[in-house]
Protein backbone atom coordinates (compact mmCIF):
# COMPACT_ATOMS: atom_id res chain seq x y z
CA UNK A 1 0.00 0.00 0.00
CA UNK A 2 1.11 3.53 -0.74
CA UNK A 3 -1.58 5.57 0.87
CA UNK A 4 -0.51 8.96 -0.47
CA UNK A 5 -0.63 7.59 -4.05
CA UNK A 6 -3.94 5.82 -3.49
CA UNK A 7 -2.29 2.48 -4.20
CA UNK A 8 -4.50 0.50 -1.86
CA UNK A 9 -4.24 -3.03 -3.31
CA UNK A 10 -0.93 -4.89 -3.11
CA UNK A 11 -1.97 -8.11 -4.78
CA UNK A 12 -5.11 -9.80 -6.08
CA UNK A 13 -5.16 -13.28 -4.55
CA UNK A 14 -8.39 -14.50 -6.09
CA UNK A 15 -10.43 -13.11 -8.99
CA UNK A 16 -13.45 -15.03 -10.22
CA UNK A 17 -15.95 -12.97 -12.27
CA UNK A 18 -18.16 -16.04 -12.80
CA UNK A 19 -18.46 -16.55 -9.03
CA UNK A 20 -18.64 -12.73 -8.70
CA UNK A 21 -15.90 -12.53 -6.07
CA UNK A 22 -12.47 -10.97 -5.66
CA UNK A 23 -9.97 -11.14 -2.82
CA UNK A 24 -6.93 -8.95 -2.33
CA UNK A 25 -4.08 -8.58 0.13
CA UNK A 26 -2.54 -5.37 1.35
CA UNK A 27 -0.17 -4.34 4.09
CA UNK A 28 -0.57 -0.99 5.77
CA UNK A 29 2.78 0.81 5.42
CA UNK A 30 4.90 1.38 8.51
CA UNK A 31 5.35 4.99 7.54
CA UNK A 32 3.26 7.45 5.54
CA UNK A 33 2.69 11.21 5.59
CA UNK A 34 -0.97 10.33 6.19
CA UNK A 35 -0.07 9.23 9.72
CA UNK A 36 1.45 12.60 10.51
CA UNK A 37 -2.05 14.00 10.63
CA UNK A 38 -4.13 10.89 11.39
CA UNK A 39 -3.22 11.04 14.25
CA UNK A 40 -0.15 12.62 15.81
CA UNK A 41 1.22 10.09 18.29
CA UNK A 42 -1.55 7.59 17.42
CA UNK A 43 -1.23 6.52 13.76
CA UNK A 44 -4.41 4.94 12.36
CA UNK A 45 -5.43 4.09 8.82
CA UNK A 46 -8.30 6.51 8.03
CA UNK A 47 -11.74 4.98 7.54
CA UNK A 48 -12.11 6.79 4.22
CA UNK A 49 -9.03 4.96 2.97
CA UNK A 50 -10.54 1.65 4.07
CA UNK A 51 -13.56 2.55 1.94
CA UNK A 52 -11.16 3.33 -0.92
CA UNK A 53 -9.45 -0.03 -0.39
CA UNK A 54 -12.77 -1.87 -0.68
CA UNK A 55 -13.77 0.31 -3.65
CA UNK A 56 -10.55 -0.46 -5.53
CA UNK A 57 -10.80 -4.17 -4.77
CA UNK A 58 -14.42 -4.27 -5.97
CA UNK A 59 -13.38 -2.09 -8.90
CA UNK A 60 -10.97 -4.80 -10.12
CA UNK A 61 -13.84 -7.29 -10.04
CA UNK A 62 -16.07 -4.96 -12.06
CA UNK A 63 -13.26 -4.21 -14.53
CA UNK A 64 -12.55 -7.93 -14.95
CA UNK A 65 -16.26 -8.66 -15.42
CA UNK A 66 -16.36 -6.02 -18.18
CA UNK A 67 -12.98 -7.10 -19.58
CA UNK A 68 -11.79 -3.52 -19.10
CA UNK A 69 -14.33 -2.15 -21.60
CA UNK A 70 -15.61 0.51 -19.16
CA UNK A 71 -14.34 2.23 -16.06
CA UNK A 72 -16.19 2.00 -12.73
CA UNK A 73 -16.34 5.32 -10.87
CA UNK A 74 -17.39 5.24 -7.23
CA UNK A 75 -20.83 6.82 -6.93
CA UNK A 76 -22.23 5.75 -3.57
CA UNK A 77 -21.11 4.30 -0.27
CA UNK A 78 -23.75 2.72 1.90
CA UNK A 79 -23.68 1.27 5.38
CA UNK A 80 -19.96 1.71 5.91
CA UNK A 81 -18.83 0.38 9.26
CA UNK A 82 -15.40 0.42 10.86
CA UNK A 83 -15.19 -2.20 13.52
CA UNK A 84 -11.65 -1.78 14.75
CA UNK A 85 -8.51 0.33 14.56
CA UNK A 86 -6.11 -0.45 11.72
CA UNK A 87 -2.51 0.50 12.44
CA UNK A 88 0.81 0.69 10.53
CA UNK A 89 2.21 -2.69 9.50
CA UNK A 90 -1.12 -4.50 9.74
CA UNK A 91 -1.92 -7.07 7.05
CA UNK A 92 -5.36 -6.76 5.46
CA UNK A 93 -7.46 -9.25 3.54
CA UNK A 94 -10.06 -7.53 1.35
CA UNK A 95 -13.03 -9.23 -0.26
CA UNK A 96 -15.68 -7.85 -2.58
CA UNK A 97 -18.70 -9.57 -4.06
CA UNK A 98 -20.67 -8.34 -7.05
CA UNK A 99 -24.29 -7.97 -6.02
CA UNK A 100 -25.63 -6.48 -9.24
CA UNK A 101 -24.20 -5.71 -12.66
CA UNK A 102 -26.76 -3.31 -14.07
CA UNK A 103 -26.83 -1.26 -17.22
CA UNK A 104 -24.43 1.58 -16.51
CA UNK A 105 -23.97 0.71 -12.85
CA UNK A 106 -22.62 -2.01 -10.56
CA UNK A 107 -23.06 -2.77 -6.88
CA UNK A 108 -20.64 -4.69 -4.65
CA UNK A 109 -20.38 -5.52 -0.98
CA UNK A 110 -16.92 -5.21 0.47
CA UNK A 111 -15.24 -6.24 3.69
CA UNK A 112 -11.78 -6.05 5.20
CA UNK A 113 -10.47 -8.64 7.64
CA UNK A 114 -7.28 -8.50 9.63
CA UNK A 115 -5.91 -11.26 11.86
CA UNK A 116 -9.17 -13.18 11.45
CA UNK A 117 -11.38 -10.29 12.49
CA UNK A 118 -13.63 -8.09 10.36
CA UNK A 119 -12.44 -4.49 10.60
CA UNK A 120 -14.57 -2.80 7.91
CA UNK A 121 -17.52 -3.38 5.62
CA UNK A 122 -19.59 -1.34 3.16
CA UNK A 123 -21.87 -1.52 0.15
CA UNK A 124 -20.38 0.32 -2.81
CA UNK A 125 -22.04 1.45 -5.99
CA UNK A 126 -20.27 2.49 -9.17
CA UNK A 127 -21.34 4.30 -12.27
CA UNK A 128 -19.84 2.70 -15.37
CA UNK A 129 -18.51 4.97 -18.10
CA UNK A 130 -16.25 4.70 -21.13
CA UNK A 131 -12.60 5.39 -20.29
CA UNK A 132 -12.28 9.18 -20.64
CA UNK A 133 -8.90 8.86 -22.34
CA UNK A 134 -6.21 6.38 -23.33
CA UNK A 135 -3.87 7.58 -20.57
CA UNK A 136 -6.20 6.33 -17.85
CA UNK A 137 -6.93 3.07 -19.64
CA UNK A 138 -3.22 2.35 -20.14
CA UNK A 139 -2.51 3.20 -16.51
CA UNK A 140 -5.30 0.92 -15.29
CA UNK A 141 -3.93 -1.95 -17.38
CA UNK A 142 -0.43 -1.35 -16.03
CA UNK A 143 -1.73 -1.29 -12.46
CA UNK A 144 -3.80 -4.40 -13.15
CA UNK A 145 -0.63 -6.26 -14.10
CA UNK A 146 1.21 -4.94 -11.03
CA UNK A 147 -1.49 -6.28 -8.68
CA UNK A 148 -1.65 -9.59 -10.61
CA UNK A 149 -5.03 -9.36 -12.32
CA UNK A 150 -4.96 -12.43 -14.63
CA UNK A 151 -4.23 -11.52 -18.28
CA UNK A 152 -7.40 -13.33 -19.38
CA UNK A 153 -9.51 -10.55 -17.84
CA UNK A 154 -7.69 -7.59 -19.40
CA UNK A 155 -9.75 -7.65 -22.60
CA UNK A 156 -7.80 -6.84 -25.74
CA UNK A 157 -5.24 -5.09 -23.51
CA UNK B 1 -50.24 -8.51 -6.14
CA UNK B 2 -49.31 -4.83 -6.58
CA UNK B 3 -49.24 -3.47 -10.11
CA UNK B 4 -45.96 -2.60 -11.80
CA UNK B 5 -46.79 1.07 -11.33
CA UNK B 6 -47.51 0.66 -7.60
CA UNK B 7 -44.18 -1.11 -7.10
CA UNK B 8 -42.24 1.49 -9.09
CA UNK B 9 -44.00 4.42 -7.41
CA UNK B 10 -43.27 2.89 -3.99
CA UNK B 11 -39.59 2.50 -4.88
CA UNK B 12 -39.35 6.10 -6.14
CA UNK B 13 -41.19 7.47 -3.13
CA UNK B 14 -38.96 5.64 -0.67
CA UNK B 15 -35.65 6.12 -2.50
CA UNK B 16 -36.07 9.76 -3.47
CA UNK B 17 -38.18 10.88 -0.52
CA UNK B 18 -41.04 12.03 -2.76
CA UNK B 19 -44.61 11.87 -1.37
CA UNK B 20 -46.36 8.89 -2.92
CA UNK B 21 -49.41 10.94 -3.94
CA UNK B 22 -47.25 13.17 -6.15
CA UNK B 23 -46.22 10.19 -8.27
CA UNK B 24 -48.61 9.37 -11.11
CA UNK B 25 -48.34 7.35 -14.34
CA UNK B 26 -48.07 10.70 -16.15
CA UNK B 27 -45.09 11.91 -14.06
CA UNK B 28 -41.79 12.38 -15.88
CA UNK B 29 -39.06 11.02 -13.62
CA UNK B 30 -36.65 13.86 -14.35
CA UNK B 31 -38.78 16.82 -15.46
CA UNK B 32 -41.65 16.41 -12.98
CA UNK B 33 -40.16 14.47 -10.07
CA UNK B 34 -36.66 15.96 -10.28
CA UNK B 35 -34.88 12.63 -9.84
CA UNK B 36 -31.16 13.22 -10.43
CA UNK B 37 -28.74 10.71 -11.89
CA UNK B 38 -27.52 9.46 -8.51
CA UNK B 39 -31.04 8.87 -7.21
CA UNK B 40 -31.91 7.26 -10.53
CA UNK B 41 -29.06 4.79 -9.96
CA UNK B 42 -30.75 3.82 -6.67
CA UNK B 43 -34.13 3.56 -8.37
CA UNK B 44 -32.72 1.44 -11.21
CA UNK B 45 -31.01 -0.91 -8.75
CA UNK B 46 -34.23 -1.32 -6.73
CA UNK B 47 -36.35 -1.89 -9.88
CA UNK B 48 -33.85 -4.41 -11.34
CA UNK B 49 -33.86 -6.26 -8.03
CA UNK B 50 -37.65 -6.13 -7.49
CA UNK B 51 -38.47 -7.46 -10.99
CA UNK B 52 -35.39 -9.63 -11.57
CA UNK B 53 -34.52 -7.74 -14.74
CA UNK B 54 -31.71 -5.61 -16.14
CA UNK B 55 -33.16 -2.41 -17.54
CA UNK B 56 -31.02 -1.44 -20.56
CA UNK B 57 -30.65 2.13 -19.32
CA UNK B 58 -27.59 2.87 -21.41
CA UNK B 59 -29.37 1.79 -24.58
CA UNK B 60 -32.47 3.80 -23.66
CA UNK B 61 -30.41 6.89 -22.91
CA UNK B 62 -28.59 6.54 -26.22
CA UNK B 63 -31.86 6.21 -28.14
CA UNK B 64 -33.18 9.38 -26.45
CA UNK B 65 -29.93 11.29 -27.04
CA UNK B 66 -29.92 10.32 -30.70
CA UNK B 67 -33.50 11.55 -31.04
CA UNK B 68 -34.79 8.11 -32.04
CA UNK B 69 -37.23 7.97 -29.14
CA UNK B 70 -38.89 10.61 -26.98
CA UNK B 71 -37.67 10.62 -23.38
CA UNK B 72 -41.35 10.15 -22.41
CA UNK B 73 -41.14 6.55 -23.65
CA UNK B 74 -38.73 5.59 -20.87
CA UNK B 75 -38.95 8.34 -18.27
CA UNK B 76 -42.67 8.99 -17.98
CA UNK B 77 -43.63 6.38 -15.42
CA UNK B 78 -46.47 4.87 -17.47
CA UNK B 79 -44.03 4.28 -20.33
CA UNK B 80 -41.34 3.06 -17.97
CA UNK B 81 -43.74 0.54 -16.41
CA UNK B 82 -44.81 -0.71 -19.86
CA UNK B 83 -41.15 -1.29 -20.71
CA UNK B 84 -40.58 -3.05 -17.37
CA UNK B 85 -43.54 -5.33 -18.16
CA UNK B 86 -41.98 -6.12 -21.56
CA UNK B 87 -38.67 -7.04 -19.92
CA UNK B 88 -40.44 -9.23 -17.35
CA UNK B 89 -42.45 -10.94 -20.11
CA UNK B 90 -39.27 -11.52 -22.16
CA UNK B 91 -37.66 -13.12 -19.10
CA UNK B 92 -40.56 -15.52 -18.56
CA UNK B 93 -40.89 -16.41 -22.25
Amino acid sequence: MRLEYFQMVDRISLLDPEARVVRAESTVPDQSPVFEGHFPGHPLMPGVLMIETMAQTGGWLVLATLRFARMPFLAQVKEAKFRGFVTPGQKLEVEARLVQDGSGYAVVTGRIDSAGRKVAEAELRYGLAPFPNETLRAQMLETARRVAVPEAYLGDG
Amino acid sequence: MPSTFDTVAGIISETCDIPREKITPESHAINDLGIDSLDFLDVAFAIDKAFGIKMPLEQWTQEVNEGKVSSDEYFVLGGLCANIDKLVAAKVA
